[in-house]
C-alpha cells in the first residue's frame, strides 16, 4: 500500500492516505465496489452451481445414494446419501433465487455498471459514492441471509424461486415455508433496497456526469444498456417489494391478501377474500422486466466487445439503442404470459400474446445487427470475443423457443414443463452468464491491472458452451415429452420413460460444465496476483476507460477528464482514399476530428 | 478416507493447473509475448473450432430429434379436439423457429469462421444501412403477424370451443389437495355441479352445500367451540400462557367461521334449500375419471390448500387450480384408451398430473383417466354403478336412457351379474312393463 501510495502521490491531487478498511471494505470508490460485487457474485454463483449439481444427481440417477450429498446436506436432508423430497425442492428454490438475483442481477449489473459507467462516460466517480457503498453492503447482507437460510432446522424456502402463495404463505404446507421462507423474504427485501440504491445512482450518474462532448448519442452501447436496465429496476423492483411485504403480512400478521378458502394439512383457516393470483401479477410485474434486467447488461457488454474485436463499428448503432428502448418499454406489458393457465380472462391472455410476440422484433434486430457486425470484420479471438459469439448463439437458440411459449394456445401444452426450463436457461442463464464471462475477460485488465490467461480462457469457453448446450438443449425434448418441472423423479410414469435417459445425459453434461468452471476460477484468482501486467489499452479500444492509468486512482484520471469528440465505434474507419486514418484501425473517443474527417 | 483422497486429488489438481499457468507465463515472458496479442495460429484455430462446433451442434440436434422426436416426442398424438389444433400450430411454429435457428446460427458461425483476424486485411467500414435494417424489421414483423393471428385463432377456439352440443356437456369438478385429486361428476339426474363452501368440510367429508351438510357443520362448530371452552374453563390454572392464548384463538376462529356460515345460509328459504340439495344429491365422487369419446366435458377446477395445476398432457390440457378462485376448461376427447394403447403400448393410461409446485409429494400426484368409445364399452357401466352419489345411492339409479338400460340386460354385454342386477332394478323402476316390452320388441325387430 505504501508503495502504491508513493507511486500515485505525484500524480493525484485528490489522493489521501487510506486505511485498509476504507480502501478494501467500506470503500466508496466505484472500481473497488465493482470488484466487491464481482467477488461476492462469483462466490454466490459457485454455491448455486453446486446446489444444481446436487439435484442433478438425483434427477440423473433417481434415488441412488451419493456420499457427497450426505457430506454436504447431512443425514437429515440426504438420509443414506439419497436426497430427500423436501430438500430437492429447497435446492431448486435456492439455486434459482441465487442465480437470478444474486449472480445475474447483483453480480452483472453491480459489477459492470459500477465499473464502466463512470469510466466510459468520463466521470470521476458515481454521483453518490456513499449510496454506492450502501448498495454493495445491502447486497452482501442479503447474500449472507440467503445463505444462512439454508442452515435453519426446517430447511430453506421450498416453494420455487417464484414463491407462489399459498405454498409460501403457510408453514403447514411445506417445511421450508417456516423460518426458511421468512429469511428468504427478509433477504429479498434487503436485496431490493440494494438494487434500488444502485439503480438510482446509475441513472443520476449517466444523466448528469457525462464529460464534455459525451452526448447521449455518443455513449457506448454498454452505457445505454445499463441506463435502461437501471430504469427497469427502479420501476419494477418496488412492485416486488410490495408483493414481498404483503406476503410477510399474510404470514405474520394474519392478513389475507393472498389467502382464501383454505384447509391446509387438516387445519381450517378463516382467511377469505384474498387472491393468490394477485401475488403472481405483482411478482411477474417485476419478474418479466427482470429477465431484461439480467439480459440487457449482457447484451450491452457484448455489443462493445464484438465491435472492438471485430475491428468494425457495431452495425446500426441507433437501431441498437432503439431496440434496447423498445425491449425496455415492452418488457413492462408482457408479464401476463407467465399466467396464461391461471384462469385469467382469455381476452387478456390474447393481449399478452400480442405484446409478448412484439418483443421478438427488437430482439431479432439485435441479432441481425450482431451478425452483420461480424460480416467482413477482422475478428480477433480473445476469450471475451469467444464468449460474445457464444452469447449471440445462445440468444438465438433460446430466443426462438420463446415464440412457442408466448403463444397462449401452445403454452397450455408446454407451460411449466422442461421446455420452459430449457428455454429460460439458454436465453437467460447461458446468455447472461456468457455476457458476464465476456465482461470479466475483457475488463479484467481494467479491474486488476493484469491480464487473464488466454489459452485457459479458450478451454473454459469450449467446455462451457458444449456442456451448457448439452444440459439445456435436450431439456426441450424432455418438456415436449410432457415432463413437468420440479418433479423429484420421473420414474412413476411410463410415458416419461424416454426422459430418464435424457436426464442422465443432462446430468453428465452438468457435472462437466461445473468442473469446467474450476478452470475459470483458477485463471481468475491466479491472474489477480500473478497475471501478466496489463498495458493501458490492451484491446486497442476506443472507449474512455482505456485512457485511464492501469493502476487505480481516485478520480480515475490523473489530470483533466478527457473530452469526447466522436462516437465510440470508429474502428477501421477509412479516409477519403479508403485507407485507415493514421494507419491505425481504431480512433479513441477523445481524439478530435481530423481535418477532412466527418463525424459519424 | 475416500473423501480425503478426493479432496487431496482436487487440491493437487488445482496446484498443478496453477503451476502450469506459472510455467506458461514465464515462457511467454521470455519470448516477450503479450497476452492480448492473439497469434494468427490461435485466431485461425478458434475460427475453425467455431465451424466444428456448429456442425457438432447440428448433429446433436439431428440426433435428439431422431432419437427422441418420434411419436410427437414420445407423448403420442393429441387426444382431444382442441389438442389437434394445438399440435398443428405447434408443428408449424417448430418448423418456423427451426428455420430461424438454423439460419441465424449458421450465419453467425460461418462469419465467425470466415472473417478471423489477418494482419493484411482491413475490416469493412459498414456502420449502418437503413434499407437493410428496414428489411429485417419488416420480415420478422410479418412472420410474427402470421404467428400471432394463427395463435389467437387457436386460443379462441380452445377457450371458447364452438360445439353444437355444448348444452349437453358433462360437468366435472377436479378438486386438488396435497397430494391427491378428487373428482366429482355433476350427476346423471340433473348434470349440474352443486356449489361448495370450504367451511362445510368440518364434520362433513364433502363441502358441497346441502341441507344436511350445513346442519352437520354448524353442529360440529358448536361442539368444537364447547370442547375448547370446557378445556379452558376446567384446566385454566394448569395451562401455560401460550396454550391459553392458542385455545382462545381457536375458539374465536371457530366462532368467526360459524357466524359467516350462518350469515351465508340465513337467507336460504326452505324452497331454495330443497332445490340446492336436489342439485347436490345426484353428484358423485369418483377415484378415476371416465370419459366418453366425442362427448364434451366442462371441467371446473378448485383447490383446497395451495395452487396446483391440472395437467393432462395427452389432451394438451392444463389449468391451474387456485384456492378461492374456481377455474374452467372444456375438452372433447377424440381417442379412446384402447386406441391409444395400440399406439403407445399395452400399459398406457391417460393421466391427470400436477404441474405446479405444491410440496413434497408434487411428483406423484396423479389420477387415471379412461376414455371409452361409448357408454356401452367395457368397464364404463360397472364403474358408474359402483360409485355413490352424495344422496347416498348409485348414480346408475338416475339413468333415463332406455336404450342403454336395455343393453345392460342383454346377454353378450360382458357385465357381471351384480352390475346387471343394479341396472335391472333401475330399468324396471324407471320404465313401466309395457314401455319396456314395446322397446324390446322394437330392438328385436331391428335385429339388435
Amino acid at each position: 500500500m505504501a508503495a502504491s501510495h508513493a507511486h500515485n502521490d505525484h500524480h493525484d491531487h485528490h489522493h489521501h492516505e487510506e486505511s485498509f478498511v476504507s480502501k478494501y471494505i467500506f470503500s466508496m470508490d466505484h472500481k473497488m465496489i465493482s470488484k466487491q460485487f464481482l467477488i461476492t457474485a462469483i462466490f454466490m454463483g459457485v454455491v448455486a452451481m453446486m446446489l444444481s449439481i446436487f439435484f442433478r444427481l438425483q434427477l440423473g440417477w433417481p434415488n441412488e445414494s451419493f456420499g457427497i450429498l450426505s457430506t454436504f446436506l447431512g443425514e437429515k436432508w440426504a438420509p443414506g446419501g439419497v436426497l430427500s423430497e423436501n430438500m430437492y425442492l429447497g435446492l431448486v428454490t435456492i439455486h434459482g433465487t441465487i442465480m437470478v438475483f444474486f449472480l445475474l442481477t447483483g453480480g452483472l449489473s453491480g459489477t459492470f455498471s459500477n465499473l464502466l459507467i463512470p469510466l466510459q462516460i468520463g466521470a470521476r466517480d458515481m454521483a453518490s459514492g456513499f449510496l454506492n457503498m450502501l448498495s454493495f453492503w445491502f447486497f452482501a447482507l442479503s447474500s449472507v441471509i440467503m445463505l444462512f437460510s439454508m442452515f435453519v432446522e426446517s430447511g430453506p424456502a421450498m416453494a420455487g424461486w417464484t414463491i407462489y402463495p399459498p405454498l409460501s404463505a403457510l408453514e403447514q404446507a411445506v417445511d421450508g415455508s417456516g423460518l426458511g421462507m421468512t429469511l428468504w423474504l427478509v433477504s429479498m427485501a434487503i436485496f431490493i433496497a440494494s438494487s434500488l440504491l444502485g439503480s438510482l445512482n446509475y441513472i443520476v450518474t449517466i444523466l448528469n456526469l457525462r464529460t464534455v462532448g459525451m452526448k447521449m448519442t455518443r455513449m457506448p452501447l454498454t452505457i445505454w444498456a445499463f441506463f435502461v436496465t437501471a430504469i427497469l429496476g427502479v420501476l419494477s423492483f418496488p412492485v416486488l417489494l410490495s408483493a414481498v411485504l404483503l406476503l410477510i403480512m399474510d404470514r405474520t400478521f394474519g392478513t389475507s391478501f393472498y389467502l382464501s378458502d383454505i384447509i391446509v394439512n387438516g387445519e381450517m383457516l378463516d382467511s377469505t377474500g384474498g387472491s393468490p393470483i394477485l401475488y403472481q401479477h405483482l411478482f411477474w410485474f417485476l419478474g418479466h422486466p427482470e429477465v431484461y434486467i439480467v439480459l440487457l447488461p449482457a447484451l450491452g457488454l457484448t455489443s462493445e466487445i464484438i465491435a472492438t474485436n471485430s475491428r468494425k463499428p457495431i452495425f446500426g448503432y441507433r437501431a441498437m439503442i432503439g431496440s434496447i428502448l423498445a425491449i425496455g418499454f415492452l418488457s413492462f406489458i408482457v408479464w401476463g404470459h407467465h399466467m396464461f393457465v391461471t384462469g385469467m380472462n382469455p381476452f387478456l391472455g390474447g393481449v399478452f400474446v400480442f405484446t409478448t410476440l412484439l418483443i421478438a422484433i427488437p430482439s431479432a434486430v439485435k441479432v441481425f445487427n450482431y451478425i452483420t457486425t461480424l460480416w467482413k470484420g477482422n475478428i480477433r479471438y480473445t476469450p471475451a470475443m469467444m464468449f460474445s459469439v457464444g452469447l449471440v448463439s445462445t440468444f438465438i437458440t433460446g430466443g426462438v423457443t420463446g415464440i412457442i411459449l408466448a403463444d397462449s394456445a401452445l403454452d397450455i401444452a408446454v407451460h411449466d414443463t422442461y421446455f420452459v426450463v430449457g428455454h429460460f436457461h439458454i436465453v437467460m442463464g447461458m446468455s447472461a452468464v456468457f455476457g458476464m464471462f465476456a465482461g470479466v475477460y475483457h475488463w479484467f485488465p481494467k479491474m486488476y491491472g493484469r491480464m487473464m490467461n488466454t489459452k485457459m480462457g479458450y478451454a473454459h469457453f469450449w467446455l462451457t458452451i458444449v456442456s451448457g448446450y448439452g444440459v439445456f438443449f435436450p431439456m426441450h425434448y424432455v418438456g415436449l415429452n410432457g415432463a413437468p418441472r420440479r418433479y423429484y423423479n420421473y420414474t412413476n410414469f411410463e410415458f416419461l420413460d424416454q426422459t430418464i435417459d435424457l436426464n442422465q445425459l443432462i446430468s453428465i453434461f452438468a457435472i462437466i460444465g461445473a468442473l469446467a468452471q474450476i478452470i475459470f476460477l483458477v485463471n481468475f484468482f491466479y491472474s489477480i496476483w500473478r497475471g501478466q501486467k496489463a498495458t493501458e489499452n490492451p484491446w486497442k479500444s476506443n472507449t474512455l476507460e482505456w485512457t485511464t492509468p492501469v493502476e487505480h486512482v481516485h478520480g480515475n484520471w490523473h489530470g483533466a477528464i478527457p473530452e469526447v469528440h466522436r462516437w465510440p465505434y470508429d474502428y477501421s474507419k477509412p479516409d477519403a482514399d479508403g485507407n485507415l486514418w493514421d494507419g491505425k484501425d481504431f480512433t479513441p473517443q477523445n481524439v478530435p476530428l481530423r481535418p477532412g474527417e466527418e463525424d459519424h | 478416507m475416500d473423501r480425503l483422497i478426493i479432496l487431496i486429488v482436487v487440491i493437487l489438481g488445482i496446484i498443478g493447473i496453477a503451476q502450469l499457468l506459472r510455467n506458461y507465463e514465464l515462457a511467454t515472458a521470455l519470448r516477450g509475448r503479450r497476452e492480448e496479442d492473439i497469434s494468427h495460429k490461435d485466431n485461425s484455430m478458434q475460427a475453425t473450432l467455431m465451424i466444428v462446433f456448429m456442425v457438432a451442434f447440428y448433429v446433436f440436434f439431428a440426433w435428439l430429434s431422431y432419437a427422441y422426436g418420434g411419436n410427437r416426442f414420445g407423448l403420442g398424438p393429441a387426444a382431444s379436439v382442441h389438442g389437434e389444433q394445438t399440435d398443428w400450430l405447434l408443428d408449424l411454429n417448430l418448423w418456423i423457429i427451426t428455420a430461424v435457428f438454423l439460419l441465424c446460427n449458421t450465419l453467425l458461425f460461418v462469419f465467425a469462421f470466415k472473417y478471423f483476424y489477418r494482419e493484411d486485411r482491413q475490416a469493412y467500414w459498414f456502420p449502418h444501412d437503413n434499407k437493410l435494417e428496414m428489411i429485417w424489421t419488416v420480415i420478422p414483423a410479418i412472420v410474427l403477424a402470421v404467428i400471432i393471428i394463427l395463435g389467437l385463432k387457436t386460443w379462441v377456439n380452445t377457450m371458447y370451443p364452438e360445439d353444437a352440443d355444448s348444452s349437453k356437456a358433462v360437468k366435472i369438478e377436479l378438486y386438488s389437495k396435497q397430494f391427491a385429486w378428487e373428482c366429482r361428476y355433476g350427476g346423471e339426474a340433473n348434470g349440474e355441479l352443486a356449489n361448495n363452501d370450504y367451511k362445510l368440510k368440518f364434520g362433513n367429508t364433502t363441502d358441497v352445500i346441502t341441507d344436511s351438510t350445513i346442519n352437520v357443520a354448524i353442529a360440529s362448530y358448536d361442539e368444537a367451540i364447547k370442547k375448547e371452552t370446557d378445556k379452558m374453563n376446567n384446566n385454566a390454572e394448569f395451562m401455560a400462557d401460550w396454550e391459553f392464548k392458542e385455545t382462545e384463538g381457536k375458539i374465536w376462529k371457530y366462532k368467526r367461521i360459524r357466524s359467516r356460515l350462518l350469515a351465508m345460509t340465513d337467507g336460504y328459504s326452505k324452497e331454495h334449500l330443497d332445490s340446492i340439495t336436489k342439485i347436490a344429491n345426484d353428484d358423485y365422487y369418483a377415484t378415476e375419471i371416465h370419459l366418453i369419446k366425442g362427448q364434451r366435458y366442462d371441467f371446473r377446477f378448485r383447490s383446497m390448500d395451495v395452487i396446483h395445476s391440472a395437467y393432462m398432457p395427452h389432451f394438451r390440457l392444463q389449468m391451474n387450480t387456485v384456492p378461492g378462485e374456481p377455474t374452467r376448461f372444456s375438452m372433447t376427447p377424440t381417442i379412446t384408451t384402447k386406441e391409444m394403447r395400440k399406439i403407445m403400448g399395452e400399459n398406457f393410461n391417460f393421466l391427470l398430473l400436477c404441474n405446479k409446485i405444491c410440496g413434497s409429494g408434487h411428483y406423484k400426484m396423479k389420477m387415471d383417466i379412461i376414455v371409452h368409445d361409448t357408454k356401452k364399452s367395457a368397464g364404463y357401466a360397472e364403474w358408474l354403478a359402483a360409485n355413490t352419489t352424495i344422496g347416498g345411492y348409485s348414480p346408475a339409479n338416475d339413468i333415463n336412457d332406455i336404450d342403454f338400460l336395455y343393453w345392460t340386460q342383454t346377454a353378450e354385454n360382458g357385465l357381471t351379474d351384480e352390475t346387471k342386477a343394479v341396472y335391472k332394478a333401475v330399468y324396471e323402476s324407471n320404465f313401466g312393463a309395457e314401455e319396456r316390452k314395446a322397446f324390446e320388441a322394437q330392438q328385436v325387430k331391428e335385429g339388435k
